[in-house]
């Protein structure tokens, strides 16, 4: 019997938080949440290494009985979560780190939120049962909402409220979506149902809709994306990095593991409305980042930017559209996370996130002008940093796909160009003239320590990517076979098919229904 | 049937009868100076009913010619019942006491209501029904009123009374045109007519007046109007025993009295169901949008519950009673834990009961605070509280029974009840702090909360016995 490793990296965050309400004092609860993260780390380094990249499948799979009547405890990885719990486990030091002096009041409190919310999102990835998944996927909204609202910014009760409120309507929807399937098909066992999802066609319509709901809101895509900006302003530097970070892509893995495999039709028909949100959300929203005068509001707004790449690239269905998507997140991830960071760093000293506080940084603090120029020109994009991997591979699925949604993904590149320089032009060069800048300081050891590391992975990943798609591509070969196949299936079955569903239900009913 | 047979199935009411009267007999002799021995002789009373219904009873048996039953779905009933009865005497002690109205009457009325209401989920009949509803009901009536020096709970007693004596005099209207159309008044007989000469427009009639009254109980809209008062003028732990054993009962009446007399009228009844189901949730979650007291809100809050529950009788299959006891079973302990934390709002030794007094309770109380908010989560629905497992199976049952639309008003209403319940979280957490609440608590309550708060929070990992013992219950309703 080997390790349960998956439910170990999931829920030692967990046995961290109960620690700290057992010693809730604010230095015992700093160490010991930043002890538990990185514990978190290693396991999650070890699933890495006990992951063998040739097998798409599910691995390290642990499955036990739960609630009963079909609903279990099944937790696995394959290629397309796996880096998702490595990012996730990754991150979370970095935000425990950046936290440790920024955050002065209830700080034992803070630090629960954060593991318990580290737990939920770990689980996310892990979960092979739409109801716990489900469960895990709501059940980050409570800490983040906490995070926000007790350590956020002036606006932070409205930010919180609008961030849980936007979430919560989108996942409910998807709630009904998994209750339907379950009734349909007996179980809500996400393996089973990717090795036999035929769904007829009009039911599909109706759940890839529901599940749309709830992932679009999460993406965020255009015009659900409001709420990320002012969540994104008032959250607390460590929220923004999780929010950015790992909070995002749940969207995107929830494209990738349940609208595209189990309602392959349903993904066909959408495709073009997907494609036309992705655009817009590419052009509208870079716009939208040139004319902000909020730091983070900028990076918010780039952040839609760039999940319209990702959308954009799983939605057609290639291999490289698909592999980008992923490999877009998890360097957004990185980026983003290490963006926010950045800002937190000036906002530590300042105290104020308006662009035009600032202006010639570089004279005083050169090492963070080093940082933030590598994380700004990966977030636009440039060849040689991990950006430019999965702008590029996205924008050529989306180009073999069909070439003007590629040649309209392409504006958007230049536009991330001038806003990201944009901002780093008018926050780090000219001249050093704000009388409030004279004295600041450039970055401490500790923020070192927490950049650095970022550093090397974004470059490291723009050379050398293999890592990650040696993980990535069996399963997302997989992915793509399969819901080629069950698409292939929907179109020659469609009288067939509605026969099956009737007595499929009907056995449904007897099987469970007294 | 032997007499000795018959009494077997009715001995935890028989416990509960005879010792009311034996408690009574000690209070009128000994004076006020028993009260507390008398509420330890309650619980006690409480305690060996639920071993009687758990272990002595038989769980198949019907007794004086099928008026009263014994099964699966009673048993499950009474437990809850008599926990929340048991836990509510507790509260009254510890709520009472200190303010020197701690009366020897109190538990034993306390424990004439929940004779009542194990009556009303045993029942096998209308008469039976009325007998046990009744005796429930007036019980009830005066603990509203017990605080007697105090304007708003006789005020909320006067209230309940008229209200719940017109709802009663609808129901036994109902009652006698269901017996005028079928003939009978036991609930396997009707259910026998109604299957062979089918669904009149009399029988109709009786029907719609039955669901009124029954809705008045469980204060489902439109028969709403008097929890809000009376929940907010009772004593809080009689506020409790509303909430939580009443409604269980209410509940367990209502899911008996429709679904096995009118297996057969399930079409006719389950559009008033549907009706009655959605009004509630989006009323429930609308109106406690604006409350300022905390009583007031949670009677918003439990409107909008029986709301899902209902929704789970409107699926009309054993999954949906499934739904109701698991949904009633969560219920019953969260709303122990929201009440014992109610009594814990004092000021002074004063109790407070507005919503901002609660600002900033996690900063001065952090434990309370965090109990408090936690429970409120749970009653959102939001996982992983035991609240969201509450609403899975109820939303579970609907969307089997083809109740798509229902559902979906189910959860956005639960998106707007979200708002309120956010609200409390936000006003403990985010807001700053108002002047601190007295920290003590009484052991009783703190048990309480402990209990509460365990099941909140651990449900999701003890869920499958739960779910078990509901389901063999719901089959024993509807095989």
């Amino acid at each position: 019997m080997s390790l349960p490793l998956l439910s170990l990296v999931t829920f030692v965050p967990l046995v961290g938080a109960a620690l700290i309400l057992a010693m809730p004092r604010a230095d015992a609860a700093r160490w010991i949440a930043l002890g538990t993260t990185i514990v978190t780390f290693a396991l999650s380094l070890m699933v890495w290494a006990a992951f063998d990249p040739h097998n798409p499948g599910f691995q390290l799979v642990e499955k036990m009985d739960w609630l009963g009547g079909g609903i279990s405890y099944h937790m696995g990885v394959d290629g397309i979560s796996m880096l998702f719990v490595v990012l996730t486990a990754g991150l979370m030091p970095f935000c425990i780190a950046a936290s440790w002096d920024s955050i002065e009041n209830r700080v034992a409190e803070y630090m629960i939120a954060f593991l318990v919310l580290e737990t939920m999102m770990i689980g996310v990835f892990c979960a092979l049962d739409l109801v716990l998944f489900y469960v895990l996927f709501e059940g980050g909204l409570i800490p983040m909402f906490l995070i926000i609202g007790i350590w956020g910014g002036k606006r932070r009760v409205y930010a919180s409220f609008k961030f849980f409120l936007y979430t919560f309507v989108g996942s409910v929807l998807m709630l009904l979506a998994i209750m339907s399937m379950y009734w349909y098909t007996g179980t809500t066992d996400i393996a089973a149902l990717l090795a036999n999802p035929h769904f007829p066609p009009q039911m599909q319509t109706w759940l890839w809709l529901a599940f749309f709901a709830s992932f679009a809101v999460k993406m965020p895509m255009w015009p659900v994306h409001t709420w990320l900006p002012d969540a994104h302003v008032e959250a607390p530097t460590a929220g923004s990095v999780i929010l950015a970070g790992i909070l995002l892509k749940m969207g995107g893995y929830g494209f990738l593991r349940f609208s595209l495999p189990m309602f392959p039709s349903a993904t066909e028909m959408f495709a073009p409305l997907v494609f036309t949100m992705s655009i817009v959300a590419i052009i509208y929203t870079s716009l939208v980042a040139l004319a902000q005068e909020d730091m983070k509001k900028l990076i918010a707004y780039s952040s839609v930017a760039h999940m319209g790449f990702v959308t954009m690239g799983i939605f057609t269905l290639t291999h490289q559209g698909v592999e980008g998507g992923i490999f877009q997140m998890l360097s957004h991830g990185v980026v983003s996370g290490a963006l926010f960071l950045c800002v937190g760093v000036v906002y530590d000293r300042m105290h104020t996130r308006e662009i035009s506080a600032y202006g010639g940084l570089v004279n005083r603090m050169p090492l963070y002008a080093a940082c933030f120029m590598v994380f700004t020109l990966a977030n636009v994009g440039l060849p040689g940093t991990s950006g430019f991997i999965g702008e590029f591979l996205t924008m050529l699925g989306a180009y073999i796909h069909n070439s003007w949604i590629a040649i309209f993904a392409a504006t958007g590149v230049i536009l991330s160009a001038a806003y990201a320089l944009f901002l780093y032009r008018r926050i780090i060069f000219g001249a050093l003239v704000k009388p409030t800048l004279q004295t600041i300081q450039d970055l401490t050891a500790r923020e070192v320590a927490i950049l650095a590391p970022l550093v090397v992975i974004t470059i490291a990943l723009g050379f050398y990517p293999k890592p990650v798609f040696d993980v990535t591509t069996p399963s997302v070969a997989k992915l793509i076979t399969d819901s080629k196949a069950s698409l292939a299936f929907d179109h020659s079955n469609h009288g067939a098919l509605a026969q099956a569903a009737s007595g499929k239900l009907a056995a449904a009913e007897k099987g469970t229904g007294q | 049937m032997t007499l000795q047979a018959d009494l077997m199935v009715l001995l935890p009411e028989l416990v509960l009868a005879l010792g009311a009267m034996a408690l009574l007999l000690i209070g009128a002799i000994g004076g006020e100076k028993t009260a507390p021995a008398i509420s330890f002789g309650a619980i006690a009373l409480f305690v060996m009913a639920g071993a009687e219904a758990i272990w002595a009873v038989p769980s198949h048996a019907s007794a004086f010619h099928g008026a009263f039953v014994a099964d699966d779905f009673a048993r499950f009933a009474k437990i809850l019942i008599l926990v929340g009865a048991a836990l509510c005497i507790l509260l009254a002690d510890e709520f009472f006491a200190p303010i020197a109205m701690a009366r020897f009457e109190l538990p034993v009325l306390i424990v004439l209501a929940t004779l009542g209401m194990l009556l009303m989920v045993s029942a096998g009949s209308f008469i039976a029904l009325y007998m046990g509803l009744e005796l429930q009901s007036l019980a009830l009536y005066v603990l509203a009123s017990f605080n007697r020096d105090h304007l708003r709970s006789t005020e909320a007693g006067l209230k309940y009374f008229v209200l719940g004596a017109l709802s009663s005099g609808m129901m036994l209207y109902g009652i006698s045109m269901i017996y005028g159309f079928t003939g009978s008044v036991e609930f396997s007989a009707v259910a026998h007519v109604v299957a062979q000469s089918g669904v009149g427009i009399g029988l109709i009639f009786g029907l719609v007046f039955l669901i009124s009254g029954l809705a008045f109980k469980v204060s489902a809209v439109p028969f709403h109007m008097w929890t809000p008062d009376v929940y907010e003028g009772a004593p809080t732990p009689i506020t409790a025993y509303f909430a939580t054993a009443a409604k269980v009962a209410a509940m367990g009446l209502f899911l008996r009295a429709i679904l096995i007399p009118f297996p057969h009228a399930l079409e006719q009844w389950r559009q008033v169901i549907i009706a009655i189901s959605v009004l509630s949730m989006a009323l429930g979650a609308i109106a406690a949008l604006g409350q300022k007291n905390i009583k007031r809100l949670m009677a918003y809050s439990s409107i909008g519950h029986m709301g899902y529950a209902l929704l789970g009788l409107a699926a009309g299959t054993a999954l949906g009673v499934r739904g109701v006891l698991i949904y009633m079973a969560i219920y019953v302990f969260t709303n122990l834990g929201v009440f014992a934390c109610i009594q814990a709002m004092r000021r002074g030794g004063k109790p407070v009961e507005a919503i901002s007094d609660l600002a900033g309770l996690a900063r001065t109380n952090p434990k309370l605070g965090l109990v408090f908010s936690m429970l409120f989560l749970s009653l959102a629905g939001l996982p992983p509280l035991a609240g969201f497992f509450a609403k899975f199976y109820v939303f579970l049952a609907a969307i089997q029974a083809g109740l798509i639309w229902p559902a979906i008003l189910g959860v956005l209403a639960s998106a707007i009840g979200l708002v309120y319940y956010l609200r409390l979280v936000k006003i403990m957490y985010f807001d700053e702090p108002a002047p601190a609440l007295d920290g003590d608590m009484a052991m009783g309550s703190r048990a309480i909360l402990v209990v509460s708060g365990a099941v909140a929070l651990l449900f999701i990992f003890a869920a499958s016995p739960v779910i078990t013992a509901a389901d063999v219950a719901a089959k024993a309703l509807l095989p």
